[in-house]
């Protein structure tokens, strides 16, 4: 539905939430698709979280071991340098997605390599490496069946696990006729995932690089771990002579114990599956010629750093990208992802997006509005991040900024004196629903059409800048109370 | 850092580690200077152990590697050879790859076997045009449904489990653990000292990329059969 526009990680302004979820709601199409992808993994995810009685203490573990880590973040990630060296890999540095991209660039060109082969990997999604990598004459060719559709059609991601959500099987066909080549395909799931698999093993048996992100690296054993489905992971980790993963610095484990907790959260959370098909473990090169000879491990703070900075905002770092946040989403359910306009979409990247690019952007500044407040997100989190409480944290930050850098003409803009109101209401998702109460018995003066046009008080200001929607007859907060239990 | 980098850019790495780990001390200069990092206490609340026997281990693993459309059965150990000439016989497997240290009363002698060595080694072409590839297994999780590979006797290097389109795995019966805390317990000797890779097989590759309809078998092998011996 959309080509590649500018992302919060891409050069340029991007649009804030509330327009471009002005276009995904017109889109029927894709709102069938996300509401049938939405519900069905949330359902499953319930069965296989509910069969755990243990799910909660793994839930506490997997949140007190990211705290301990971030805590010491540190000495983890030397930890972790010393064992990967150890067994023979090598360890870079890199301050931001720039510097990631040059190192990963030389590391390919270093072998003379014109294609490499990936699978997929937010890590470099936020950096741009694949456009990167072209600028320098190098293909990077996406393995995973979504990301080759998506990379085929020049679209961006619009689901952290399944990207290609709103793409449907007839417009899949097309593509794969148009650009594969593949005359006579039908539309049949298991056929196009066979098309697939058979462009895509003469690049694997072919490249000499392969590139990968990483899930998790134990820093006492200095293994990396890949959790995927397609065993596009494996074959990219595996069969290239050279091998270069790119970590985001805050993906680095105390110990290779711990993998008995993050192993037991991320597939039921994310795929709602016991386990996931494969699950690569890799602990620098082998001396026996299984896998790689070479190594790379690229270490990218880009941001991260000013995320642990900040105390409140610093859980935000716990996540494991298990995208269950965005499946209970409502408001991520009616938008679907492209409305964020980030590689990190929905709850998640509603709090995450505008901590690594910095508070200060009108795209990024809008996202930690894009949310009711109604907690399911924390509700399933498996690392228990307080998204609700981050998000309000936030706003008060994006409306402190606004003040701070406004000058007097700005802090006497009715806007922001009504923002200050806004944000003390939601500071509090008690006070919040409470006002939302107070909203619907008082709003009816004051609404046409379904929006509301004056607000009374020092909340006028808001109104005379924007249409306020007729606050719902019931909240989200209250329909789920009431439809989805605390699933 | 490593000292043999290829490329200049490569040395601002050097500084980017200082750099790094410098915002790290700044951005965490609200935890105490003495706090270690075992002093953030860590809640292992959940199961470590299993209580169930060993023939509810079993069962319950014949049971959920099923639910991942892997086809599995249950033999005798005087089965065993039996069962796995059958089971290639049904899909017609001529070109089987052979995995160093494989129980030699496992091969069947009808079929034309590819062993993979130290040297020669099979290329990846070799292996890709293979009808498929039987191997043991390190060890088993009833909890997941997951066979777990670890590079060693009857598995071989990752690549031999990869590229054919069909694996039969053998689990015997005493591999099969009760719970994932325990499979990686078990694990952690090969990791630490002998840095093996680790493989977690649970089912045949899968997707579920197109409008969600589960389809097996994308990159890895379409078709999983397992025999349980024991
Ligand atoms: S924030 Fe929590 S629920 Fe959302 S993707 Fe991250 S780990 Fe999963």
């Amino acid at each position: 539905m959309k080509v590649k526009t500018p992302d919060a990680f891409s050069k340029g302004k991007t649009p804030r939430f509330e327009e471009s979820a002005k276009t995904a709601l017109a889109d029927t199409q894709l709102r069938r698709n996300l509401g049938k992808a939405t519900k069905t993994i949330r359902e499953k995810r319930k069965v296989v979280v509910e069969e755990m009685p243990d799910w909660e203490a793994l839930r506490e573990a997997g949140r007190s071991l990211k705290e301990r880590t971030l805590r010491h973040l540190d000495e983890y990630l030397e930890q972790l340098e010393e064992s990967v060296t150890r067994a023979g890999g090598h360890v870079h540095w890199a301050r931001d997605a720039d510097e990631a991209n040059r190192i990963i660039t030389s590391i390919v060109k270093s072998h003379e390599a014109e294609e490499i082969v990936k699978v997929k990997s937010i890590a470099t999604d936020e950096t741009k490496l694949n456009e990167h990598l072209e600028r320098e004459g190098i293909h990077a060719f996406e393995t995973d069946l979504a990301e080759l559709i998506i990379q085929l059609a020049g679209e961006t991601s619009s689901h952290i696990l399944v990207p290609a959500i709103h793409k449907n099987r007839a417009e899949i066909r097309e593509l794969f006729v148009r650009e594969l080549g593949a005359e006579g395909l039908s539309d049949n799931p298991p056929d196009l995932a066979n098309a697939a698999r058979l462009y895509l093993r003469k690049k694997f048996l072919s490249a000499k690089v392969g590139v990968s992100g990483a899930n998790f690296a134990a820093a006492d054993t200095g293994t990396v771990c890949v959790v995927e489905s397609e065993g596009n992971g494996r074959m990219c980790t595996t069969l290239p002579p050279v091998l270069v993963t790119l970590m985001g610095i805050e993906k680095v484990i105390p110990s290779w114990r711990d993998f008995e907790v993050f192993m037991q959260l991320l597939p039921r959370s994310s795929t709602a599956e016991r386990m996931n098909p494969y699950t690569s473990f890799w602990t620098g090169v082998s001396e026996s010629g299984d896998g790689p000879r070479e190594f790379h491990l690229v270490l990218m703070d880009n941001g991260r750093t000013d995320v642990l900075a900040d105390e409140i905002g610093r859980q935000t770092l716990n996540c494991i990208r298990c995208s269950a946040c965005l499946n209970v989403c409502p408001v991520y359910e009616r938008v679907g992802g492209h409305a964020y306009n980030s590689v990190y979409p929905g709850p998640i990247g509603a709090i995450l997006t505008p901590q690594l690019v910095g508070i200060g952007k009108p795209g990024p500044d809008s996202l930690p509005y894009a949310s009711s407040l109604c907690g399911a997100c924390y509700e399933v989190c498996p690392v228990k991040i307080n998204i609700p409480q981050v998000l309000i944290h936030l706003r008060g930050k994006v409306v402190r900024k606004k003040q701070d850098t406004g000058g007097l003409k700005s802090k006497l803009d009715p806007e922001n004196v009504a923002m200050q109101a806004v944000a003390k209401v939601f500071s509090d998702p008690e006070r919040f629903e409470q006002a939302q109460k107070l909203a619907r018995i008082g709003q009816w003066p004051l609404a046409r059409n379904g929006s509301i046009h004056r607000l009374p008080g020092r909340l006028a200001g808001w109104t005379e800048t924007r249409d306020l929607r007729a606050v719902p007859e019931q909240s989200f907060r209250e329909w789920w109370k009431t439809n989805r239990g605390t699933n | 850092m490593v000292e043999d980098e290829p490329g200049d850019e490569l040395m601002a790495g050097a500084s980017g580690k200082e750099t790094i780990l410098w915002r790290i001390r700044h951005g965490t200069r609200d935890v105490p200077e003495n706090e270690r990092p075992e002093d953030v206490p860590i809640e292992r609340g959940y199961r470590t152990a299993g209580d169930a026997g060993r023939d509810e281990i079993v069962e319950q693993f014949a049971e959920r590697a099923a639910e991942y459309k892997a086809a599995v059965r249950r033999v005798s150990e005087s089965e065993l050879p039996g069962a796995i000439s059958e089971a290639l016989k049904r899909r017609g497997v001529e070109k089987l790859v052979i995995p160093p240290n494989l129980p030699e009363e496992w091969i069947p002698e009808d079929v034309e076997t590819l062993r993979d060595a130290a040297r020669p080694r099979l290329t990846n072409e070799e292996l890709d045009a293979s009808d498929g590839v039987l191997t043991g297994c390190a060890l088993a999780i009833a909890q997941t449904g997951t066979i777990v590979l670890d590079a060693g006797p009857a598995q071989g290097r990752r690549a031999l489990t990869l590229l054919p389109d069909y694996h039969l795995c053998v689990v015997r019966e005493e591999q099969i653990t009760g719970l994932v805390p325990e499979a990686f317990a078990r694990l952690e000797e090969t990791v630490r000292d002998e840095r093996r890779a680790i493989t977690f097989i649970s089912g045949p590759s899968a997707t579920s990329d197109i409008e969600l309809n589960r389809v097996e078998g994308v990159h890895g092998p379409r078709t999983l059969e397992v025999l349980i011996a024991g």
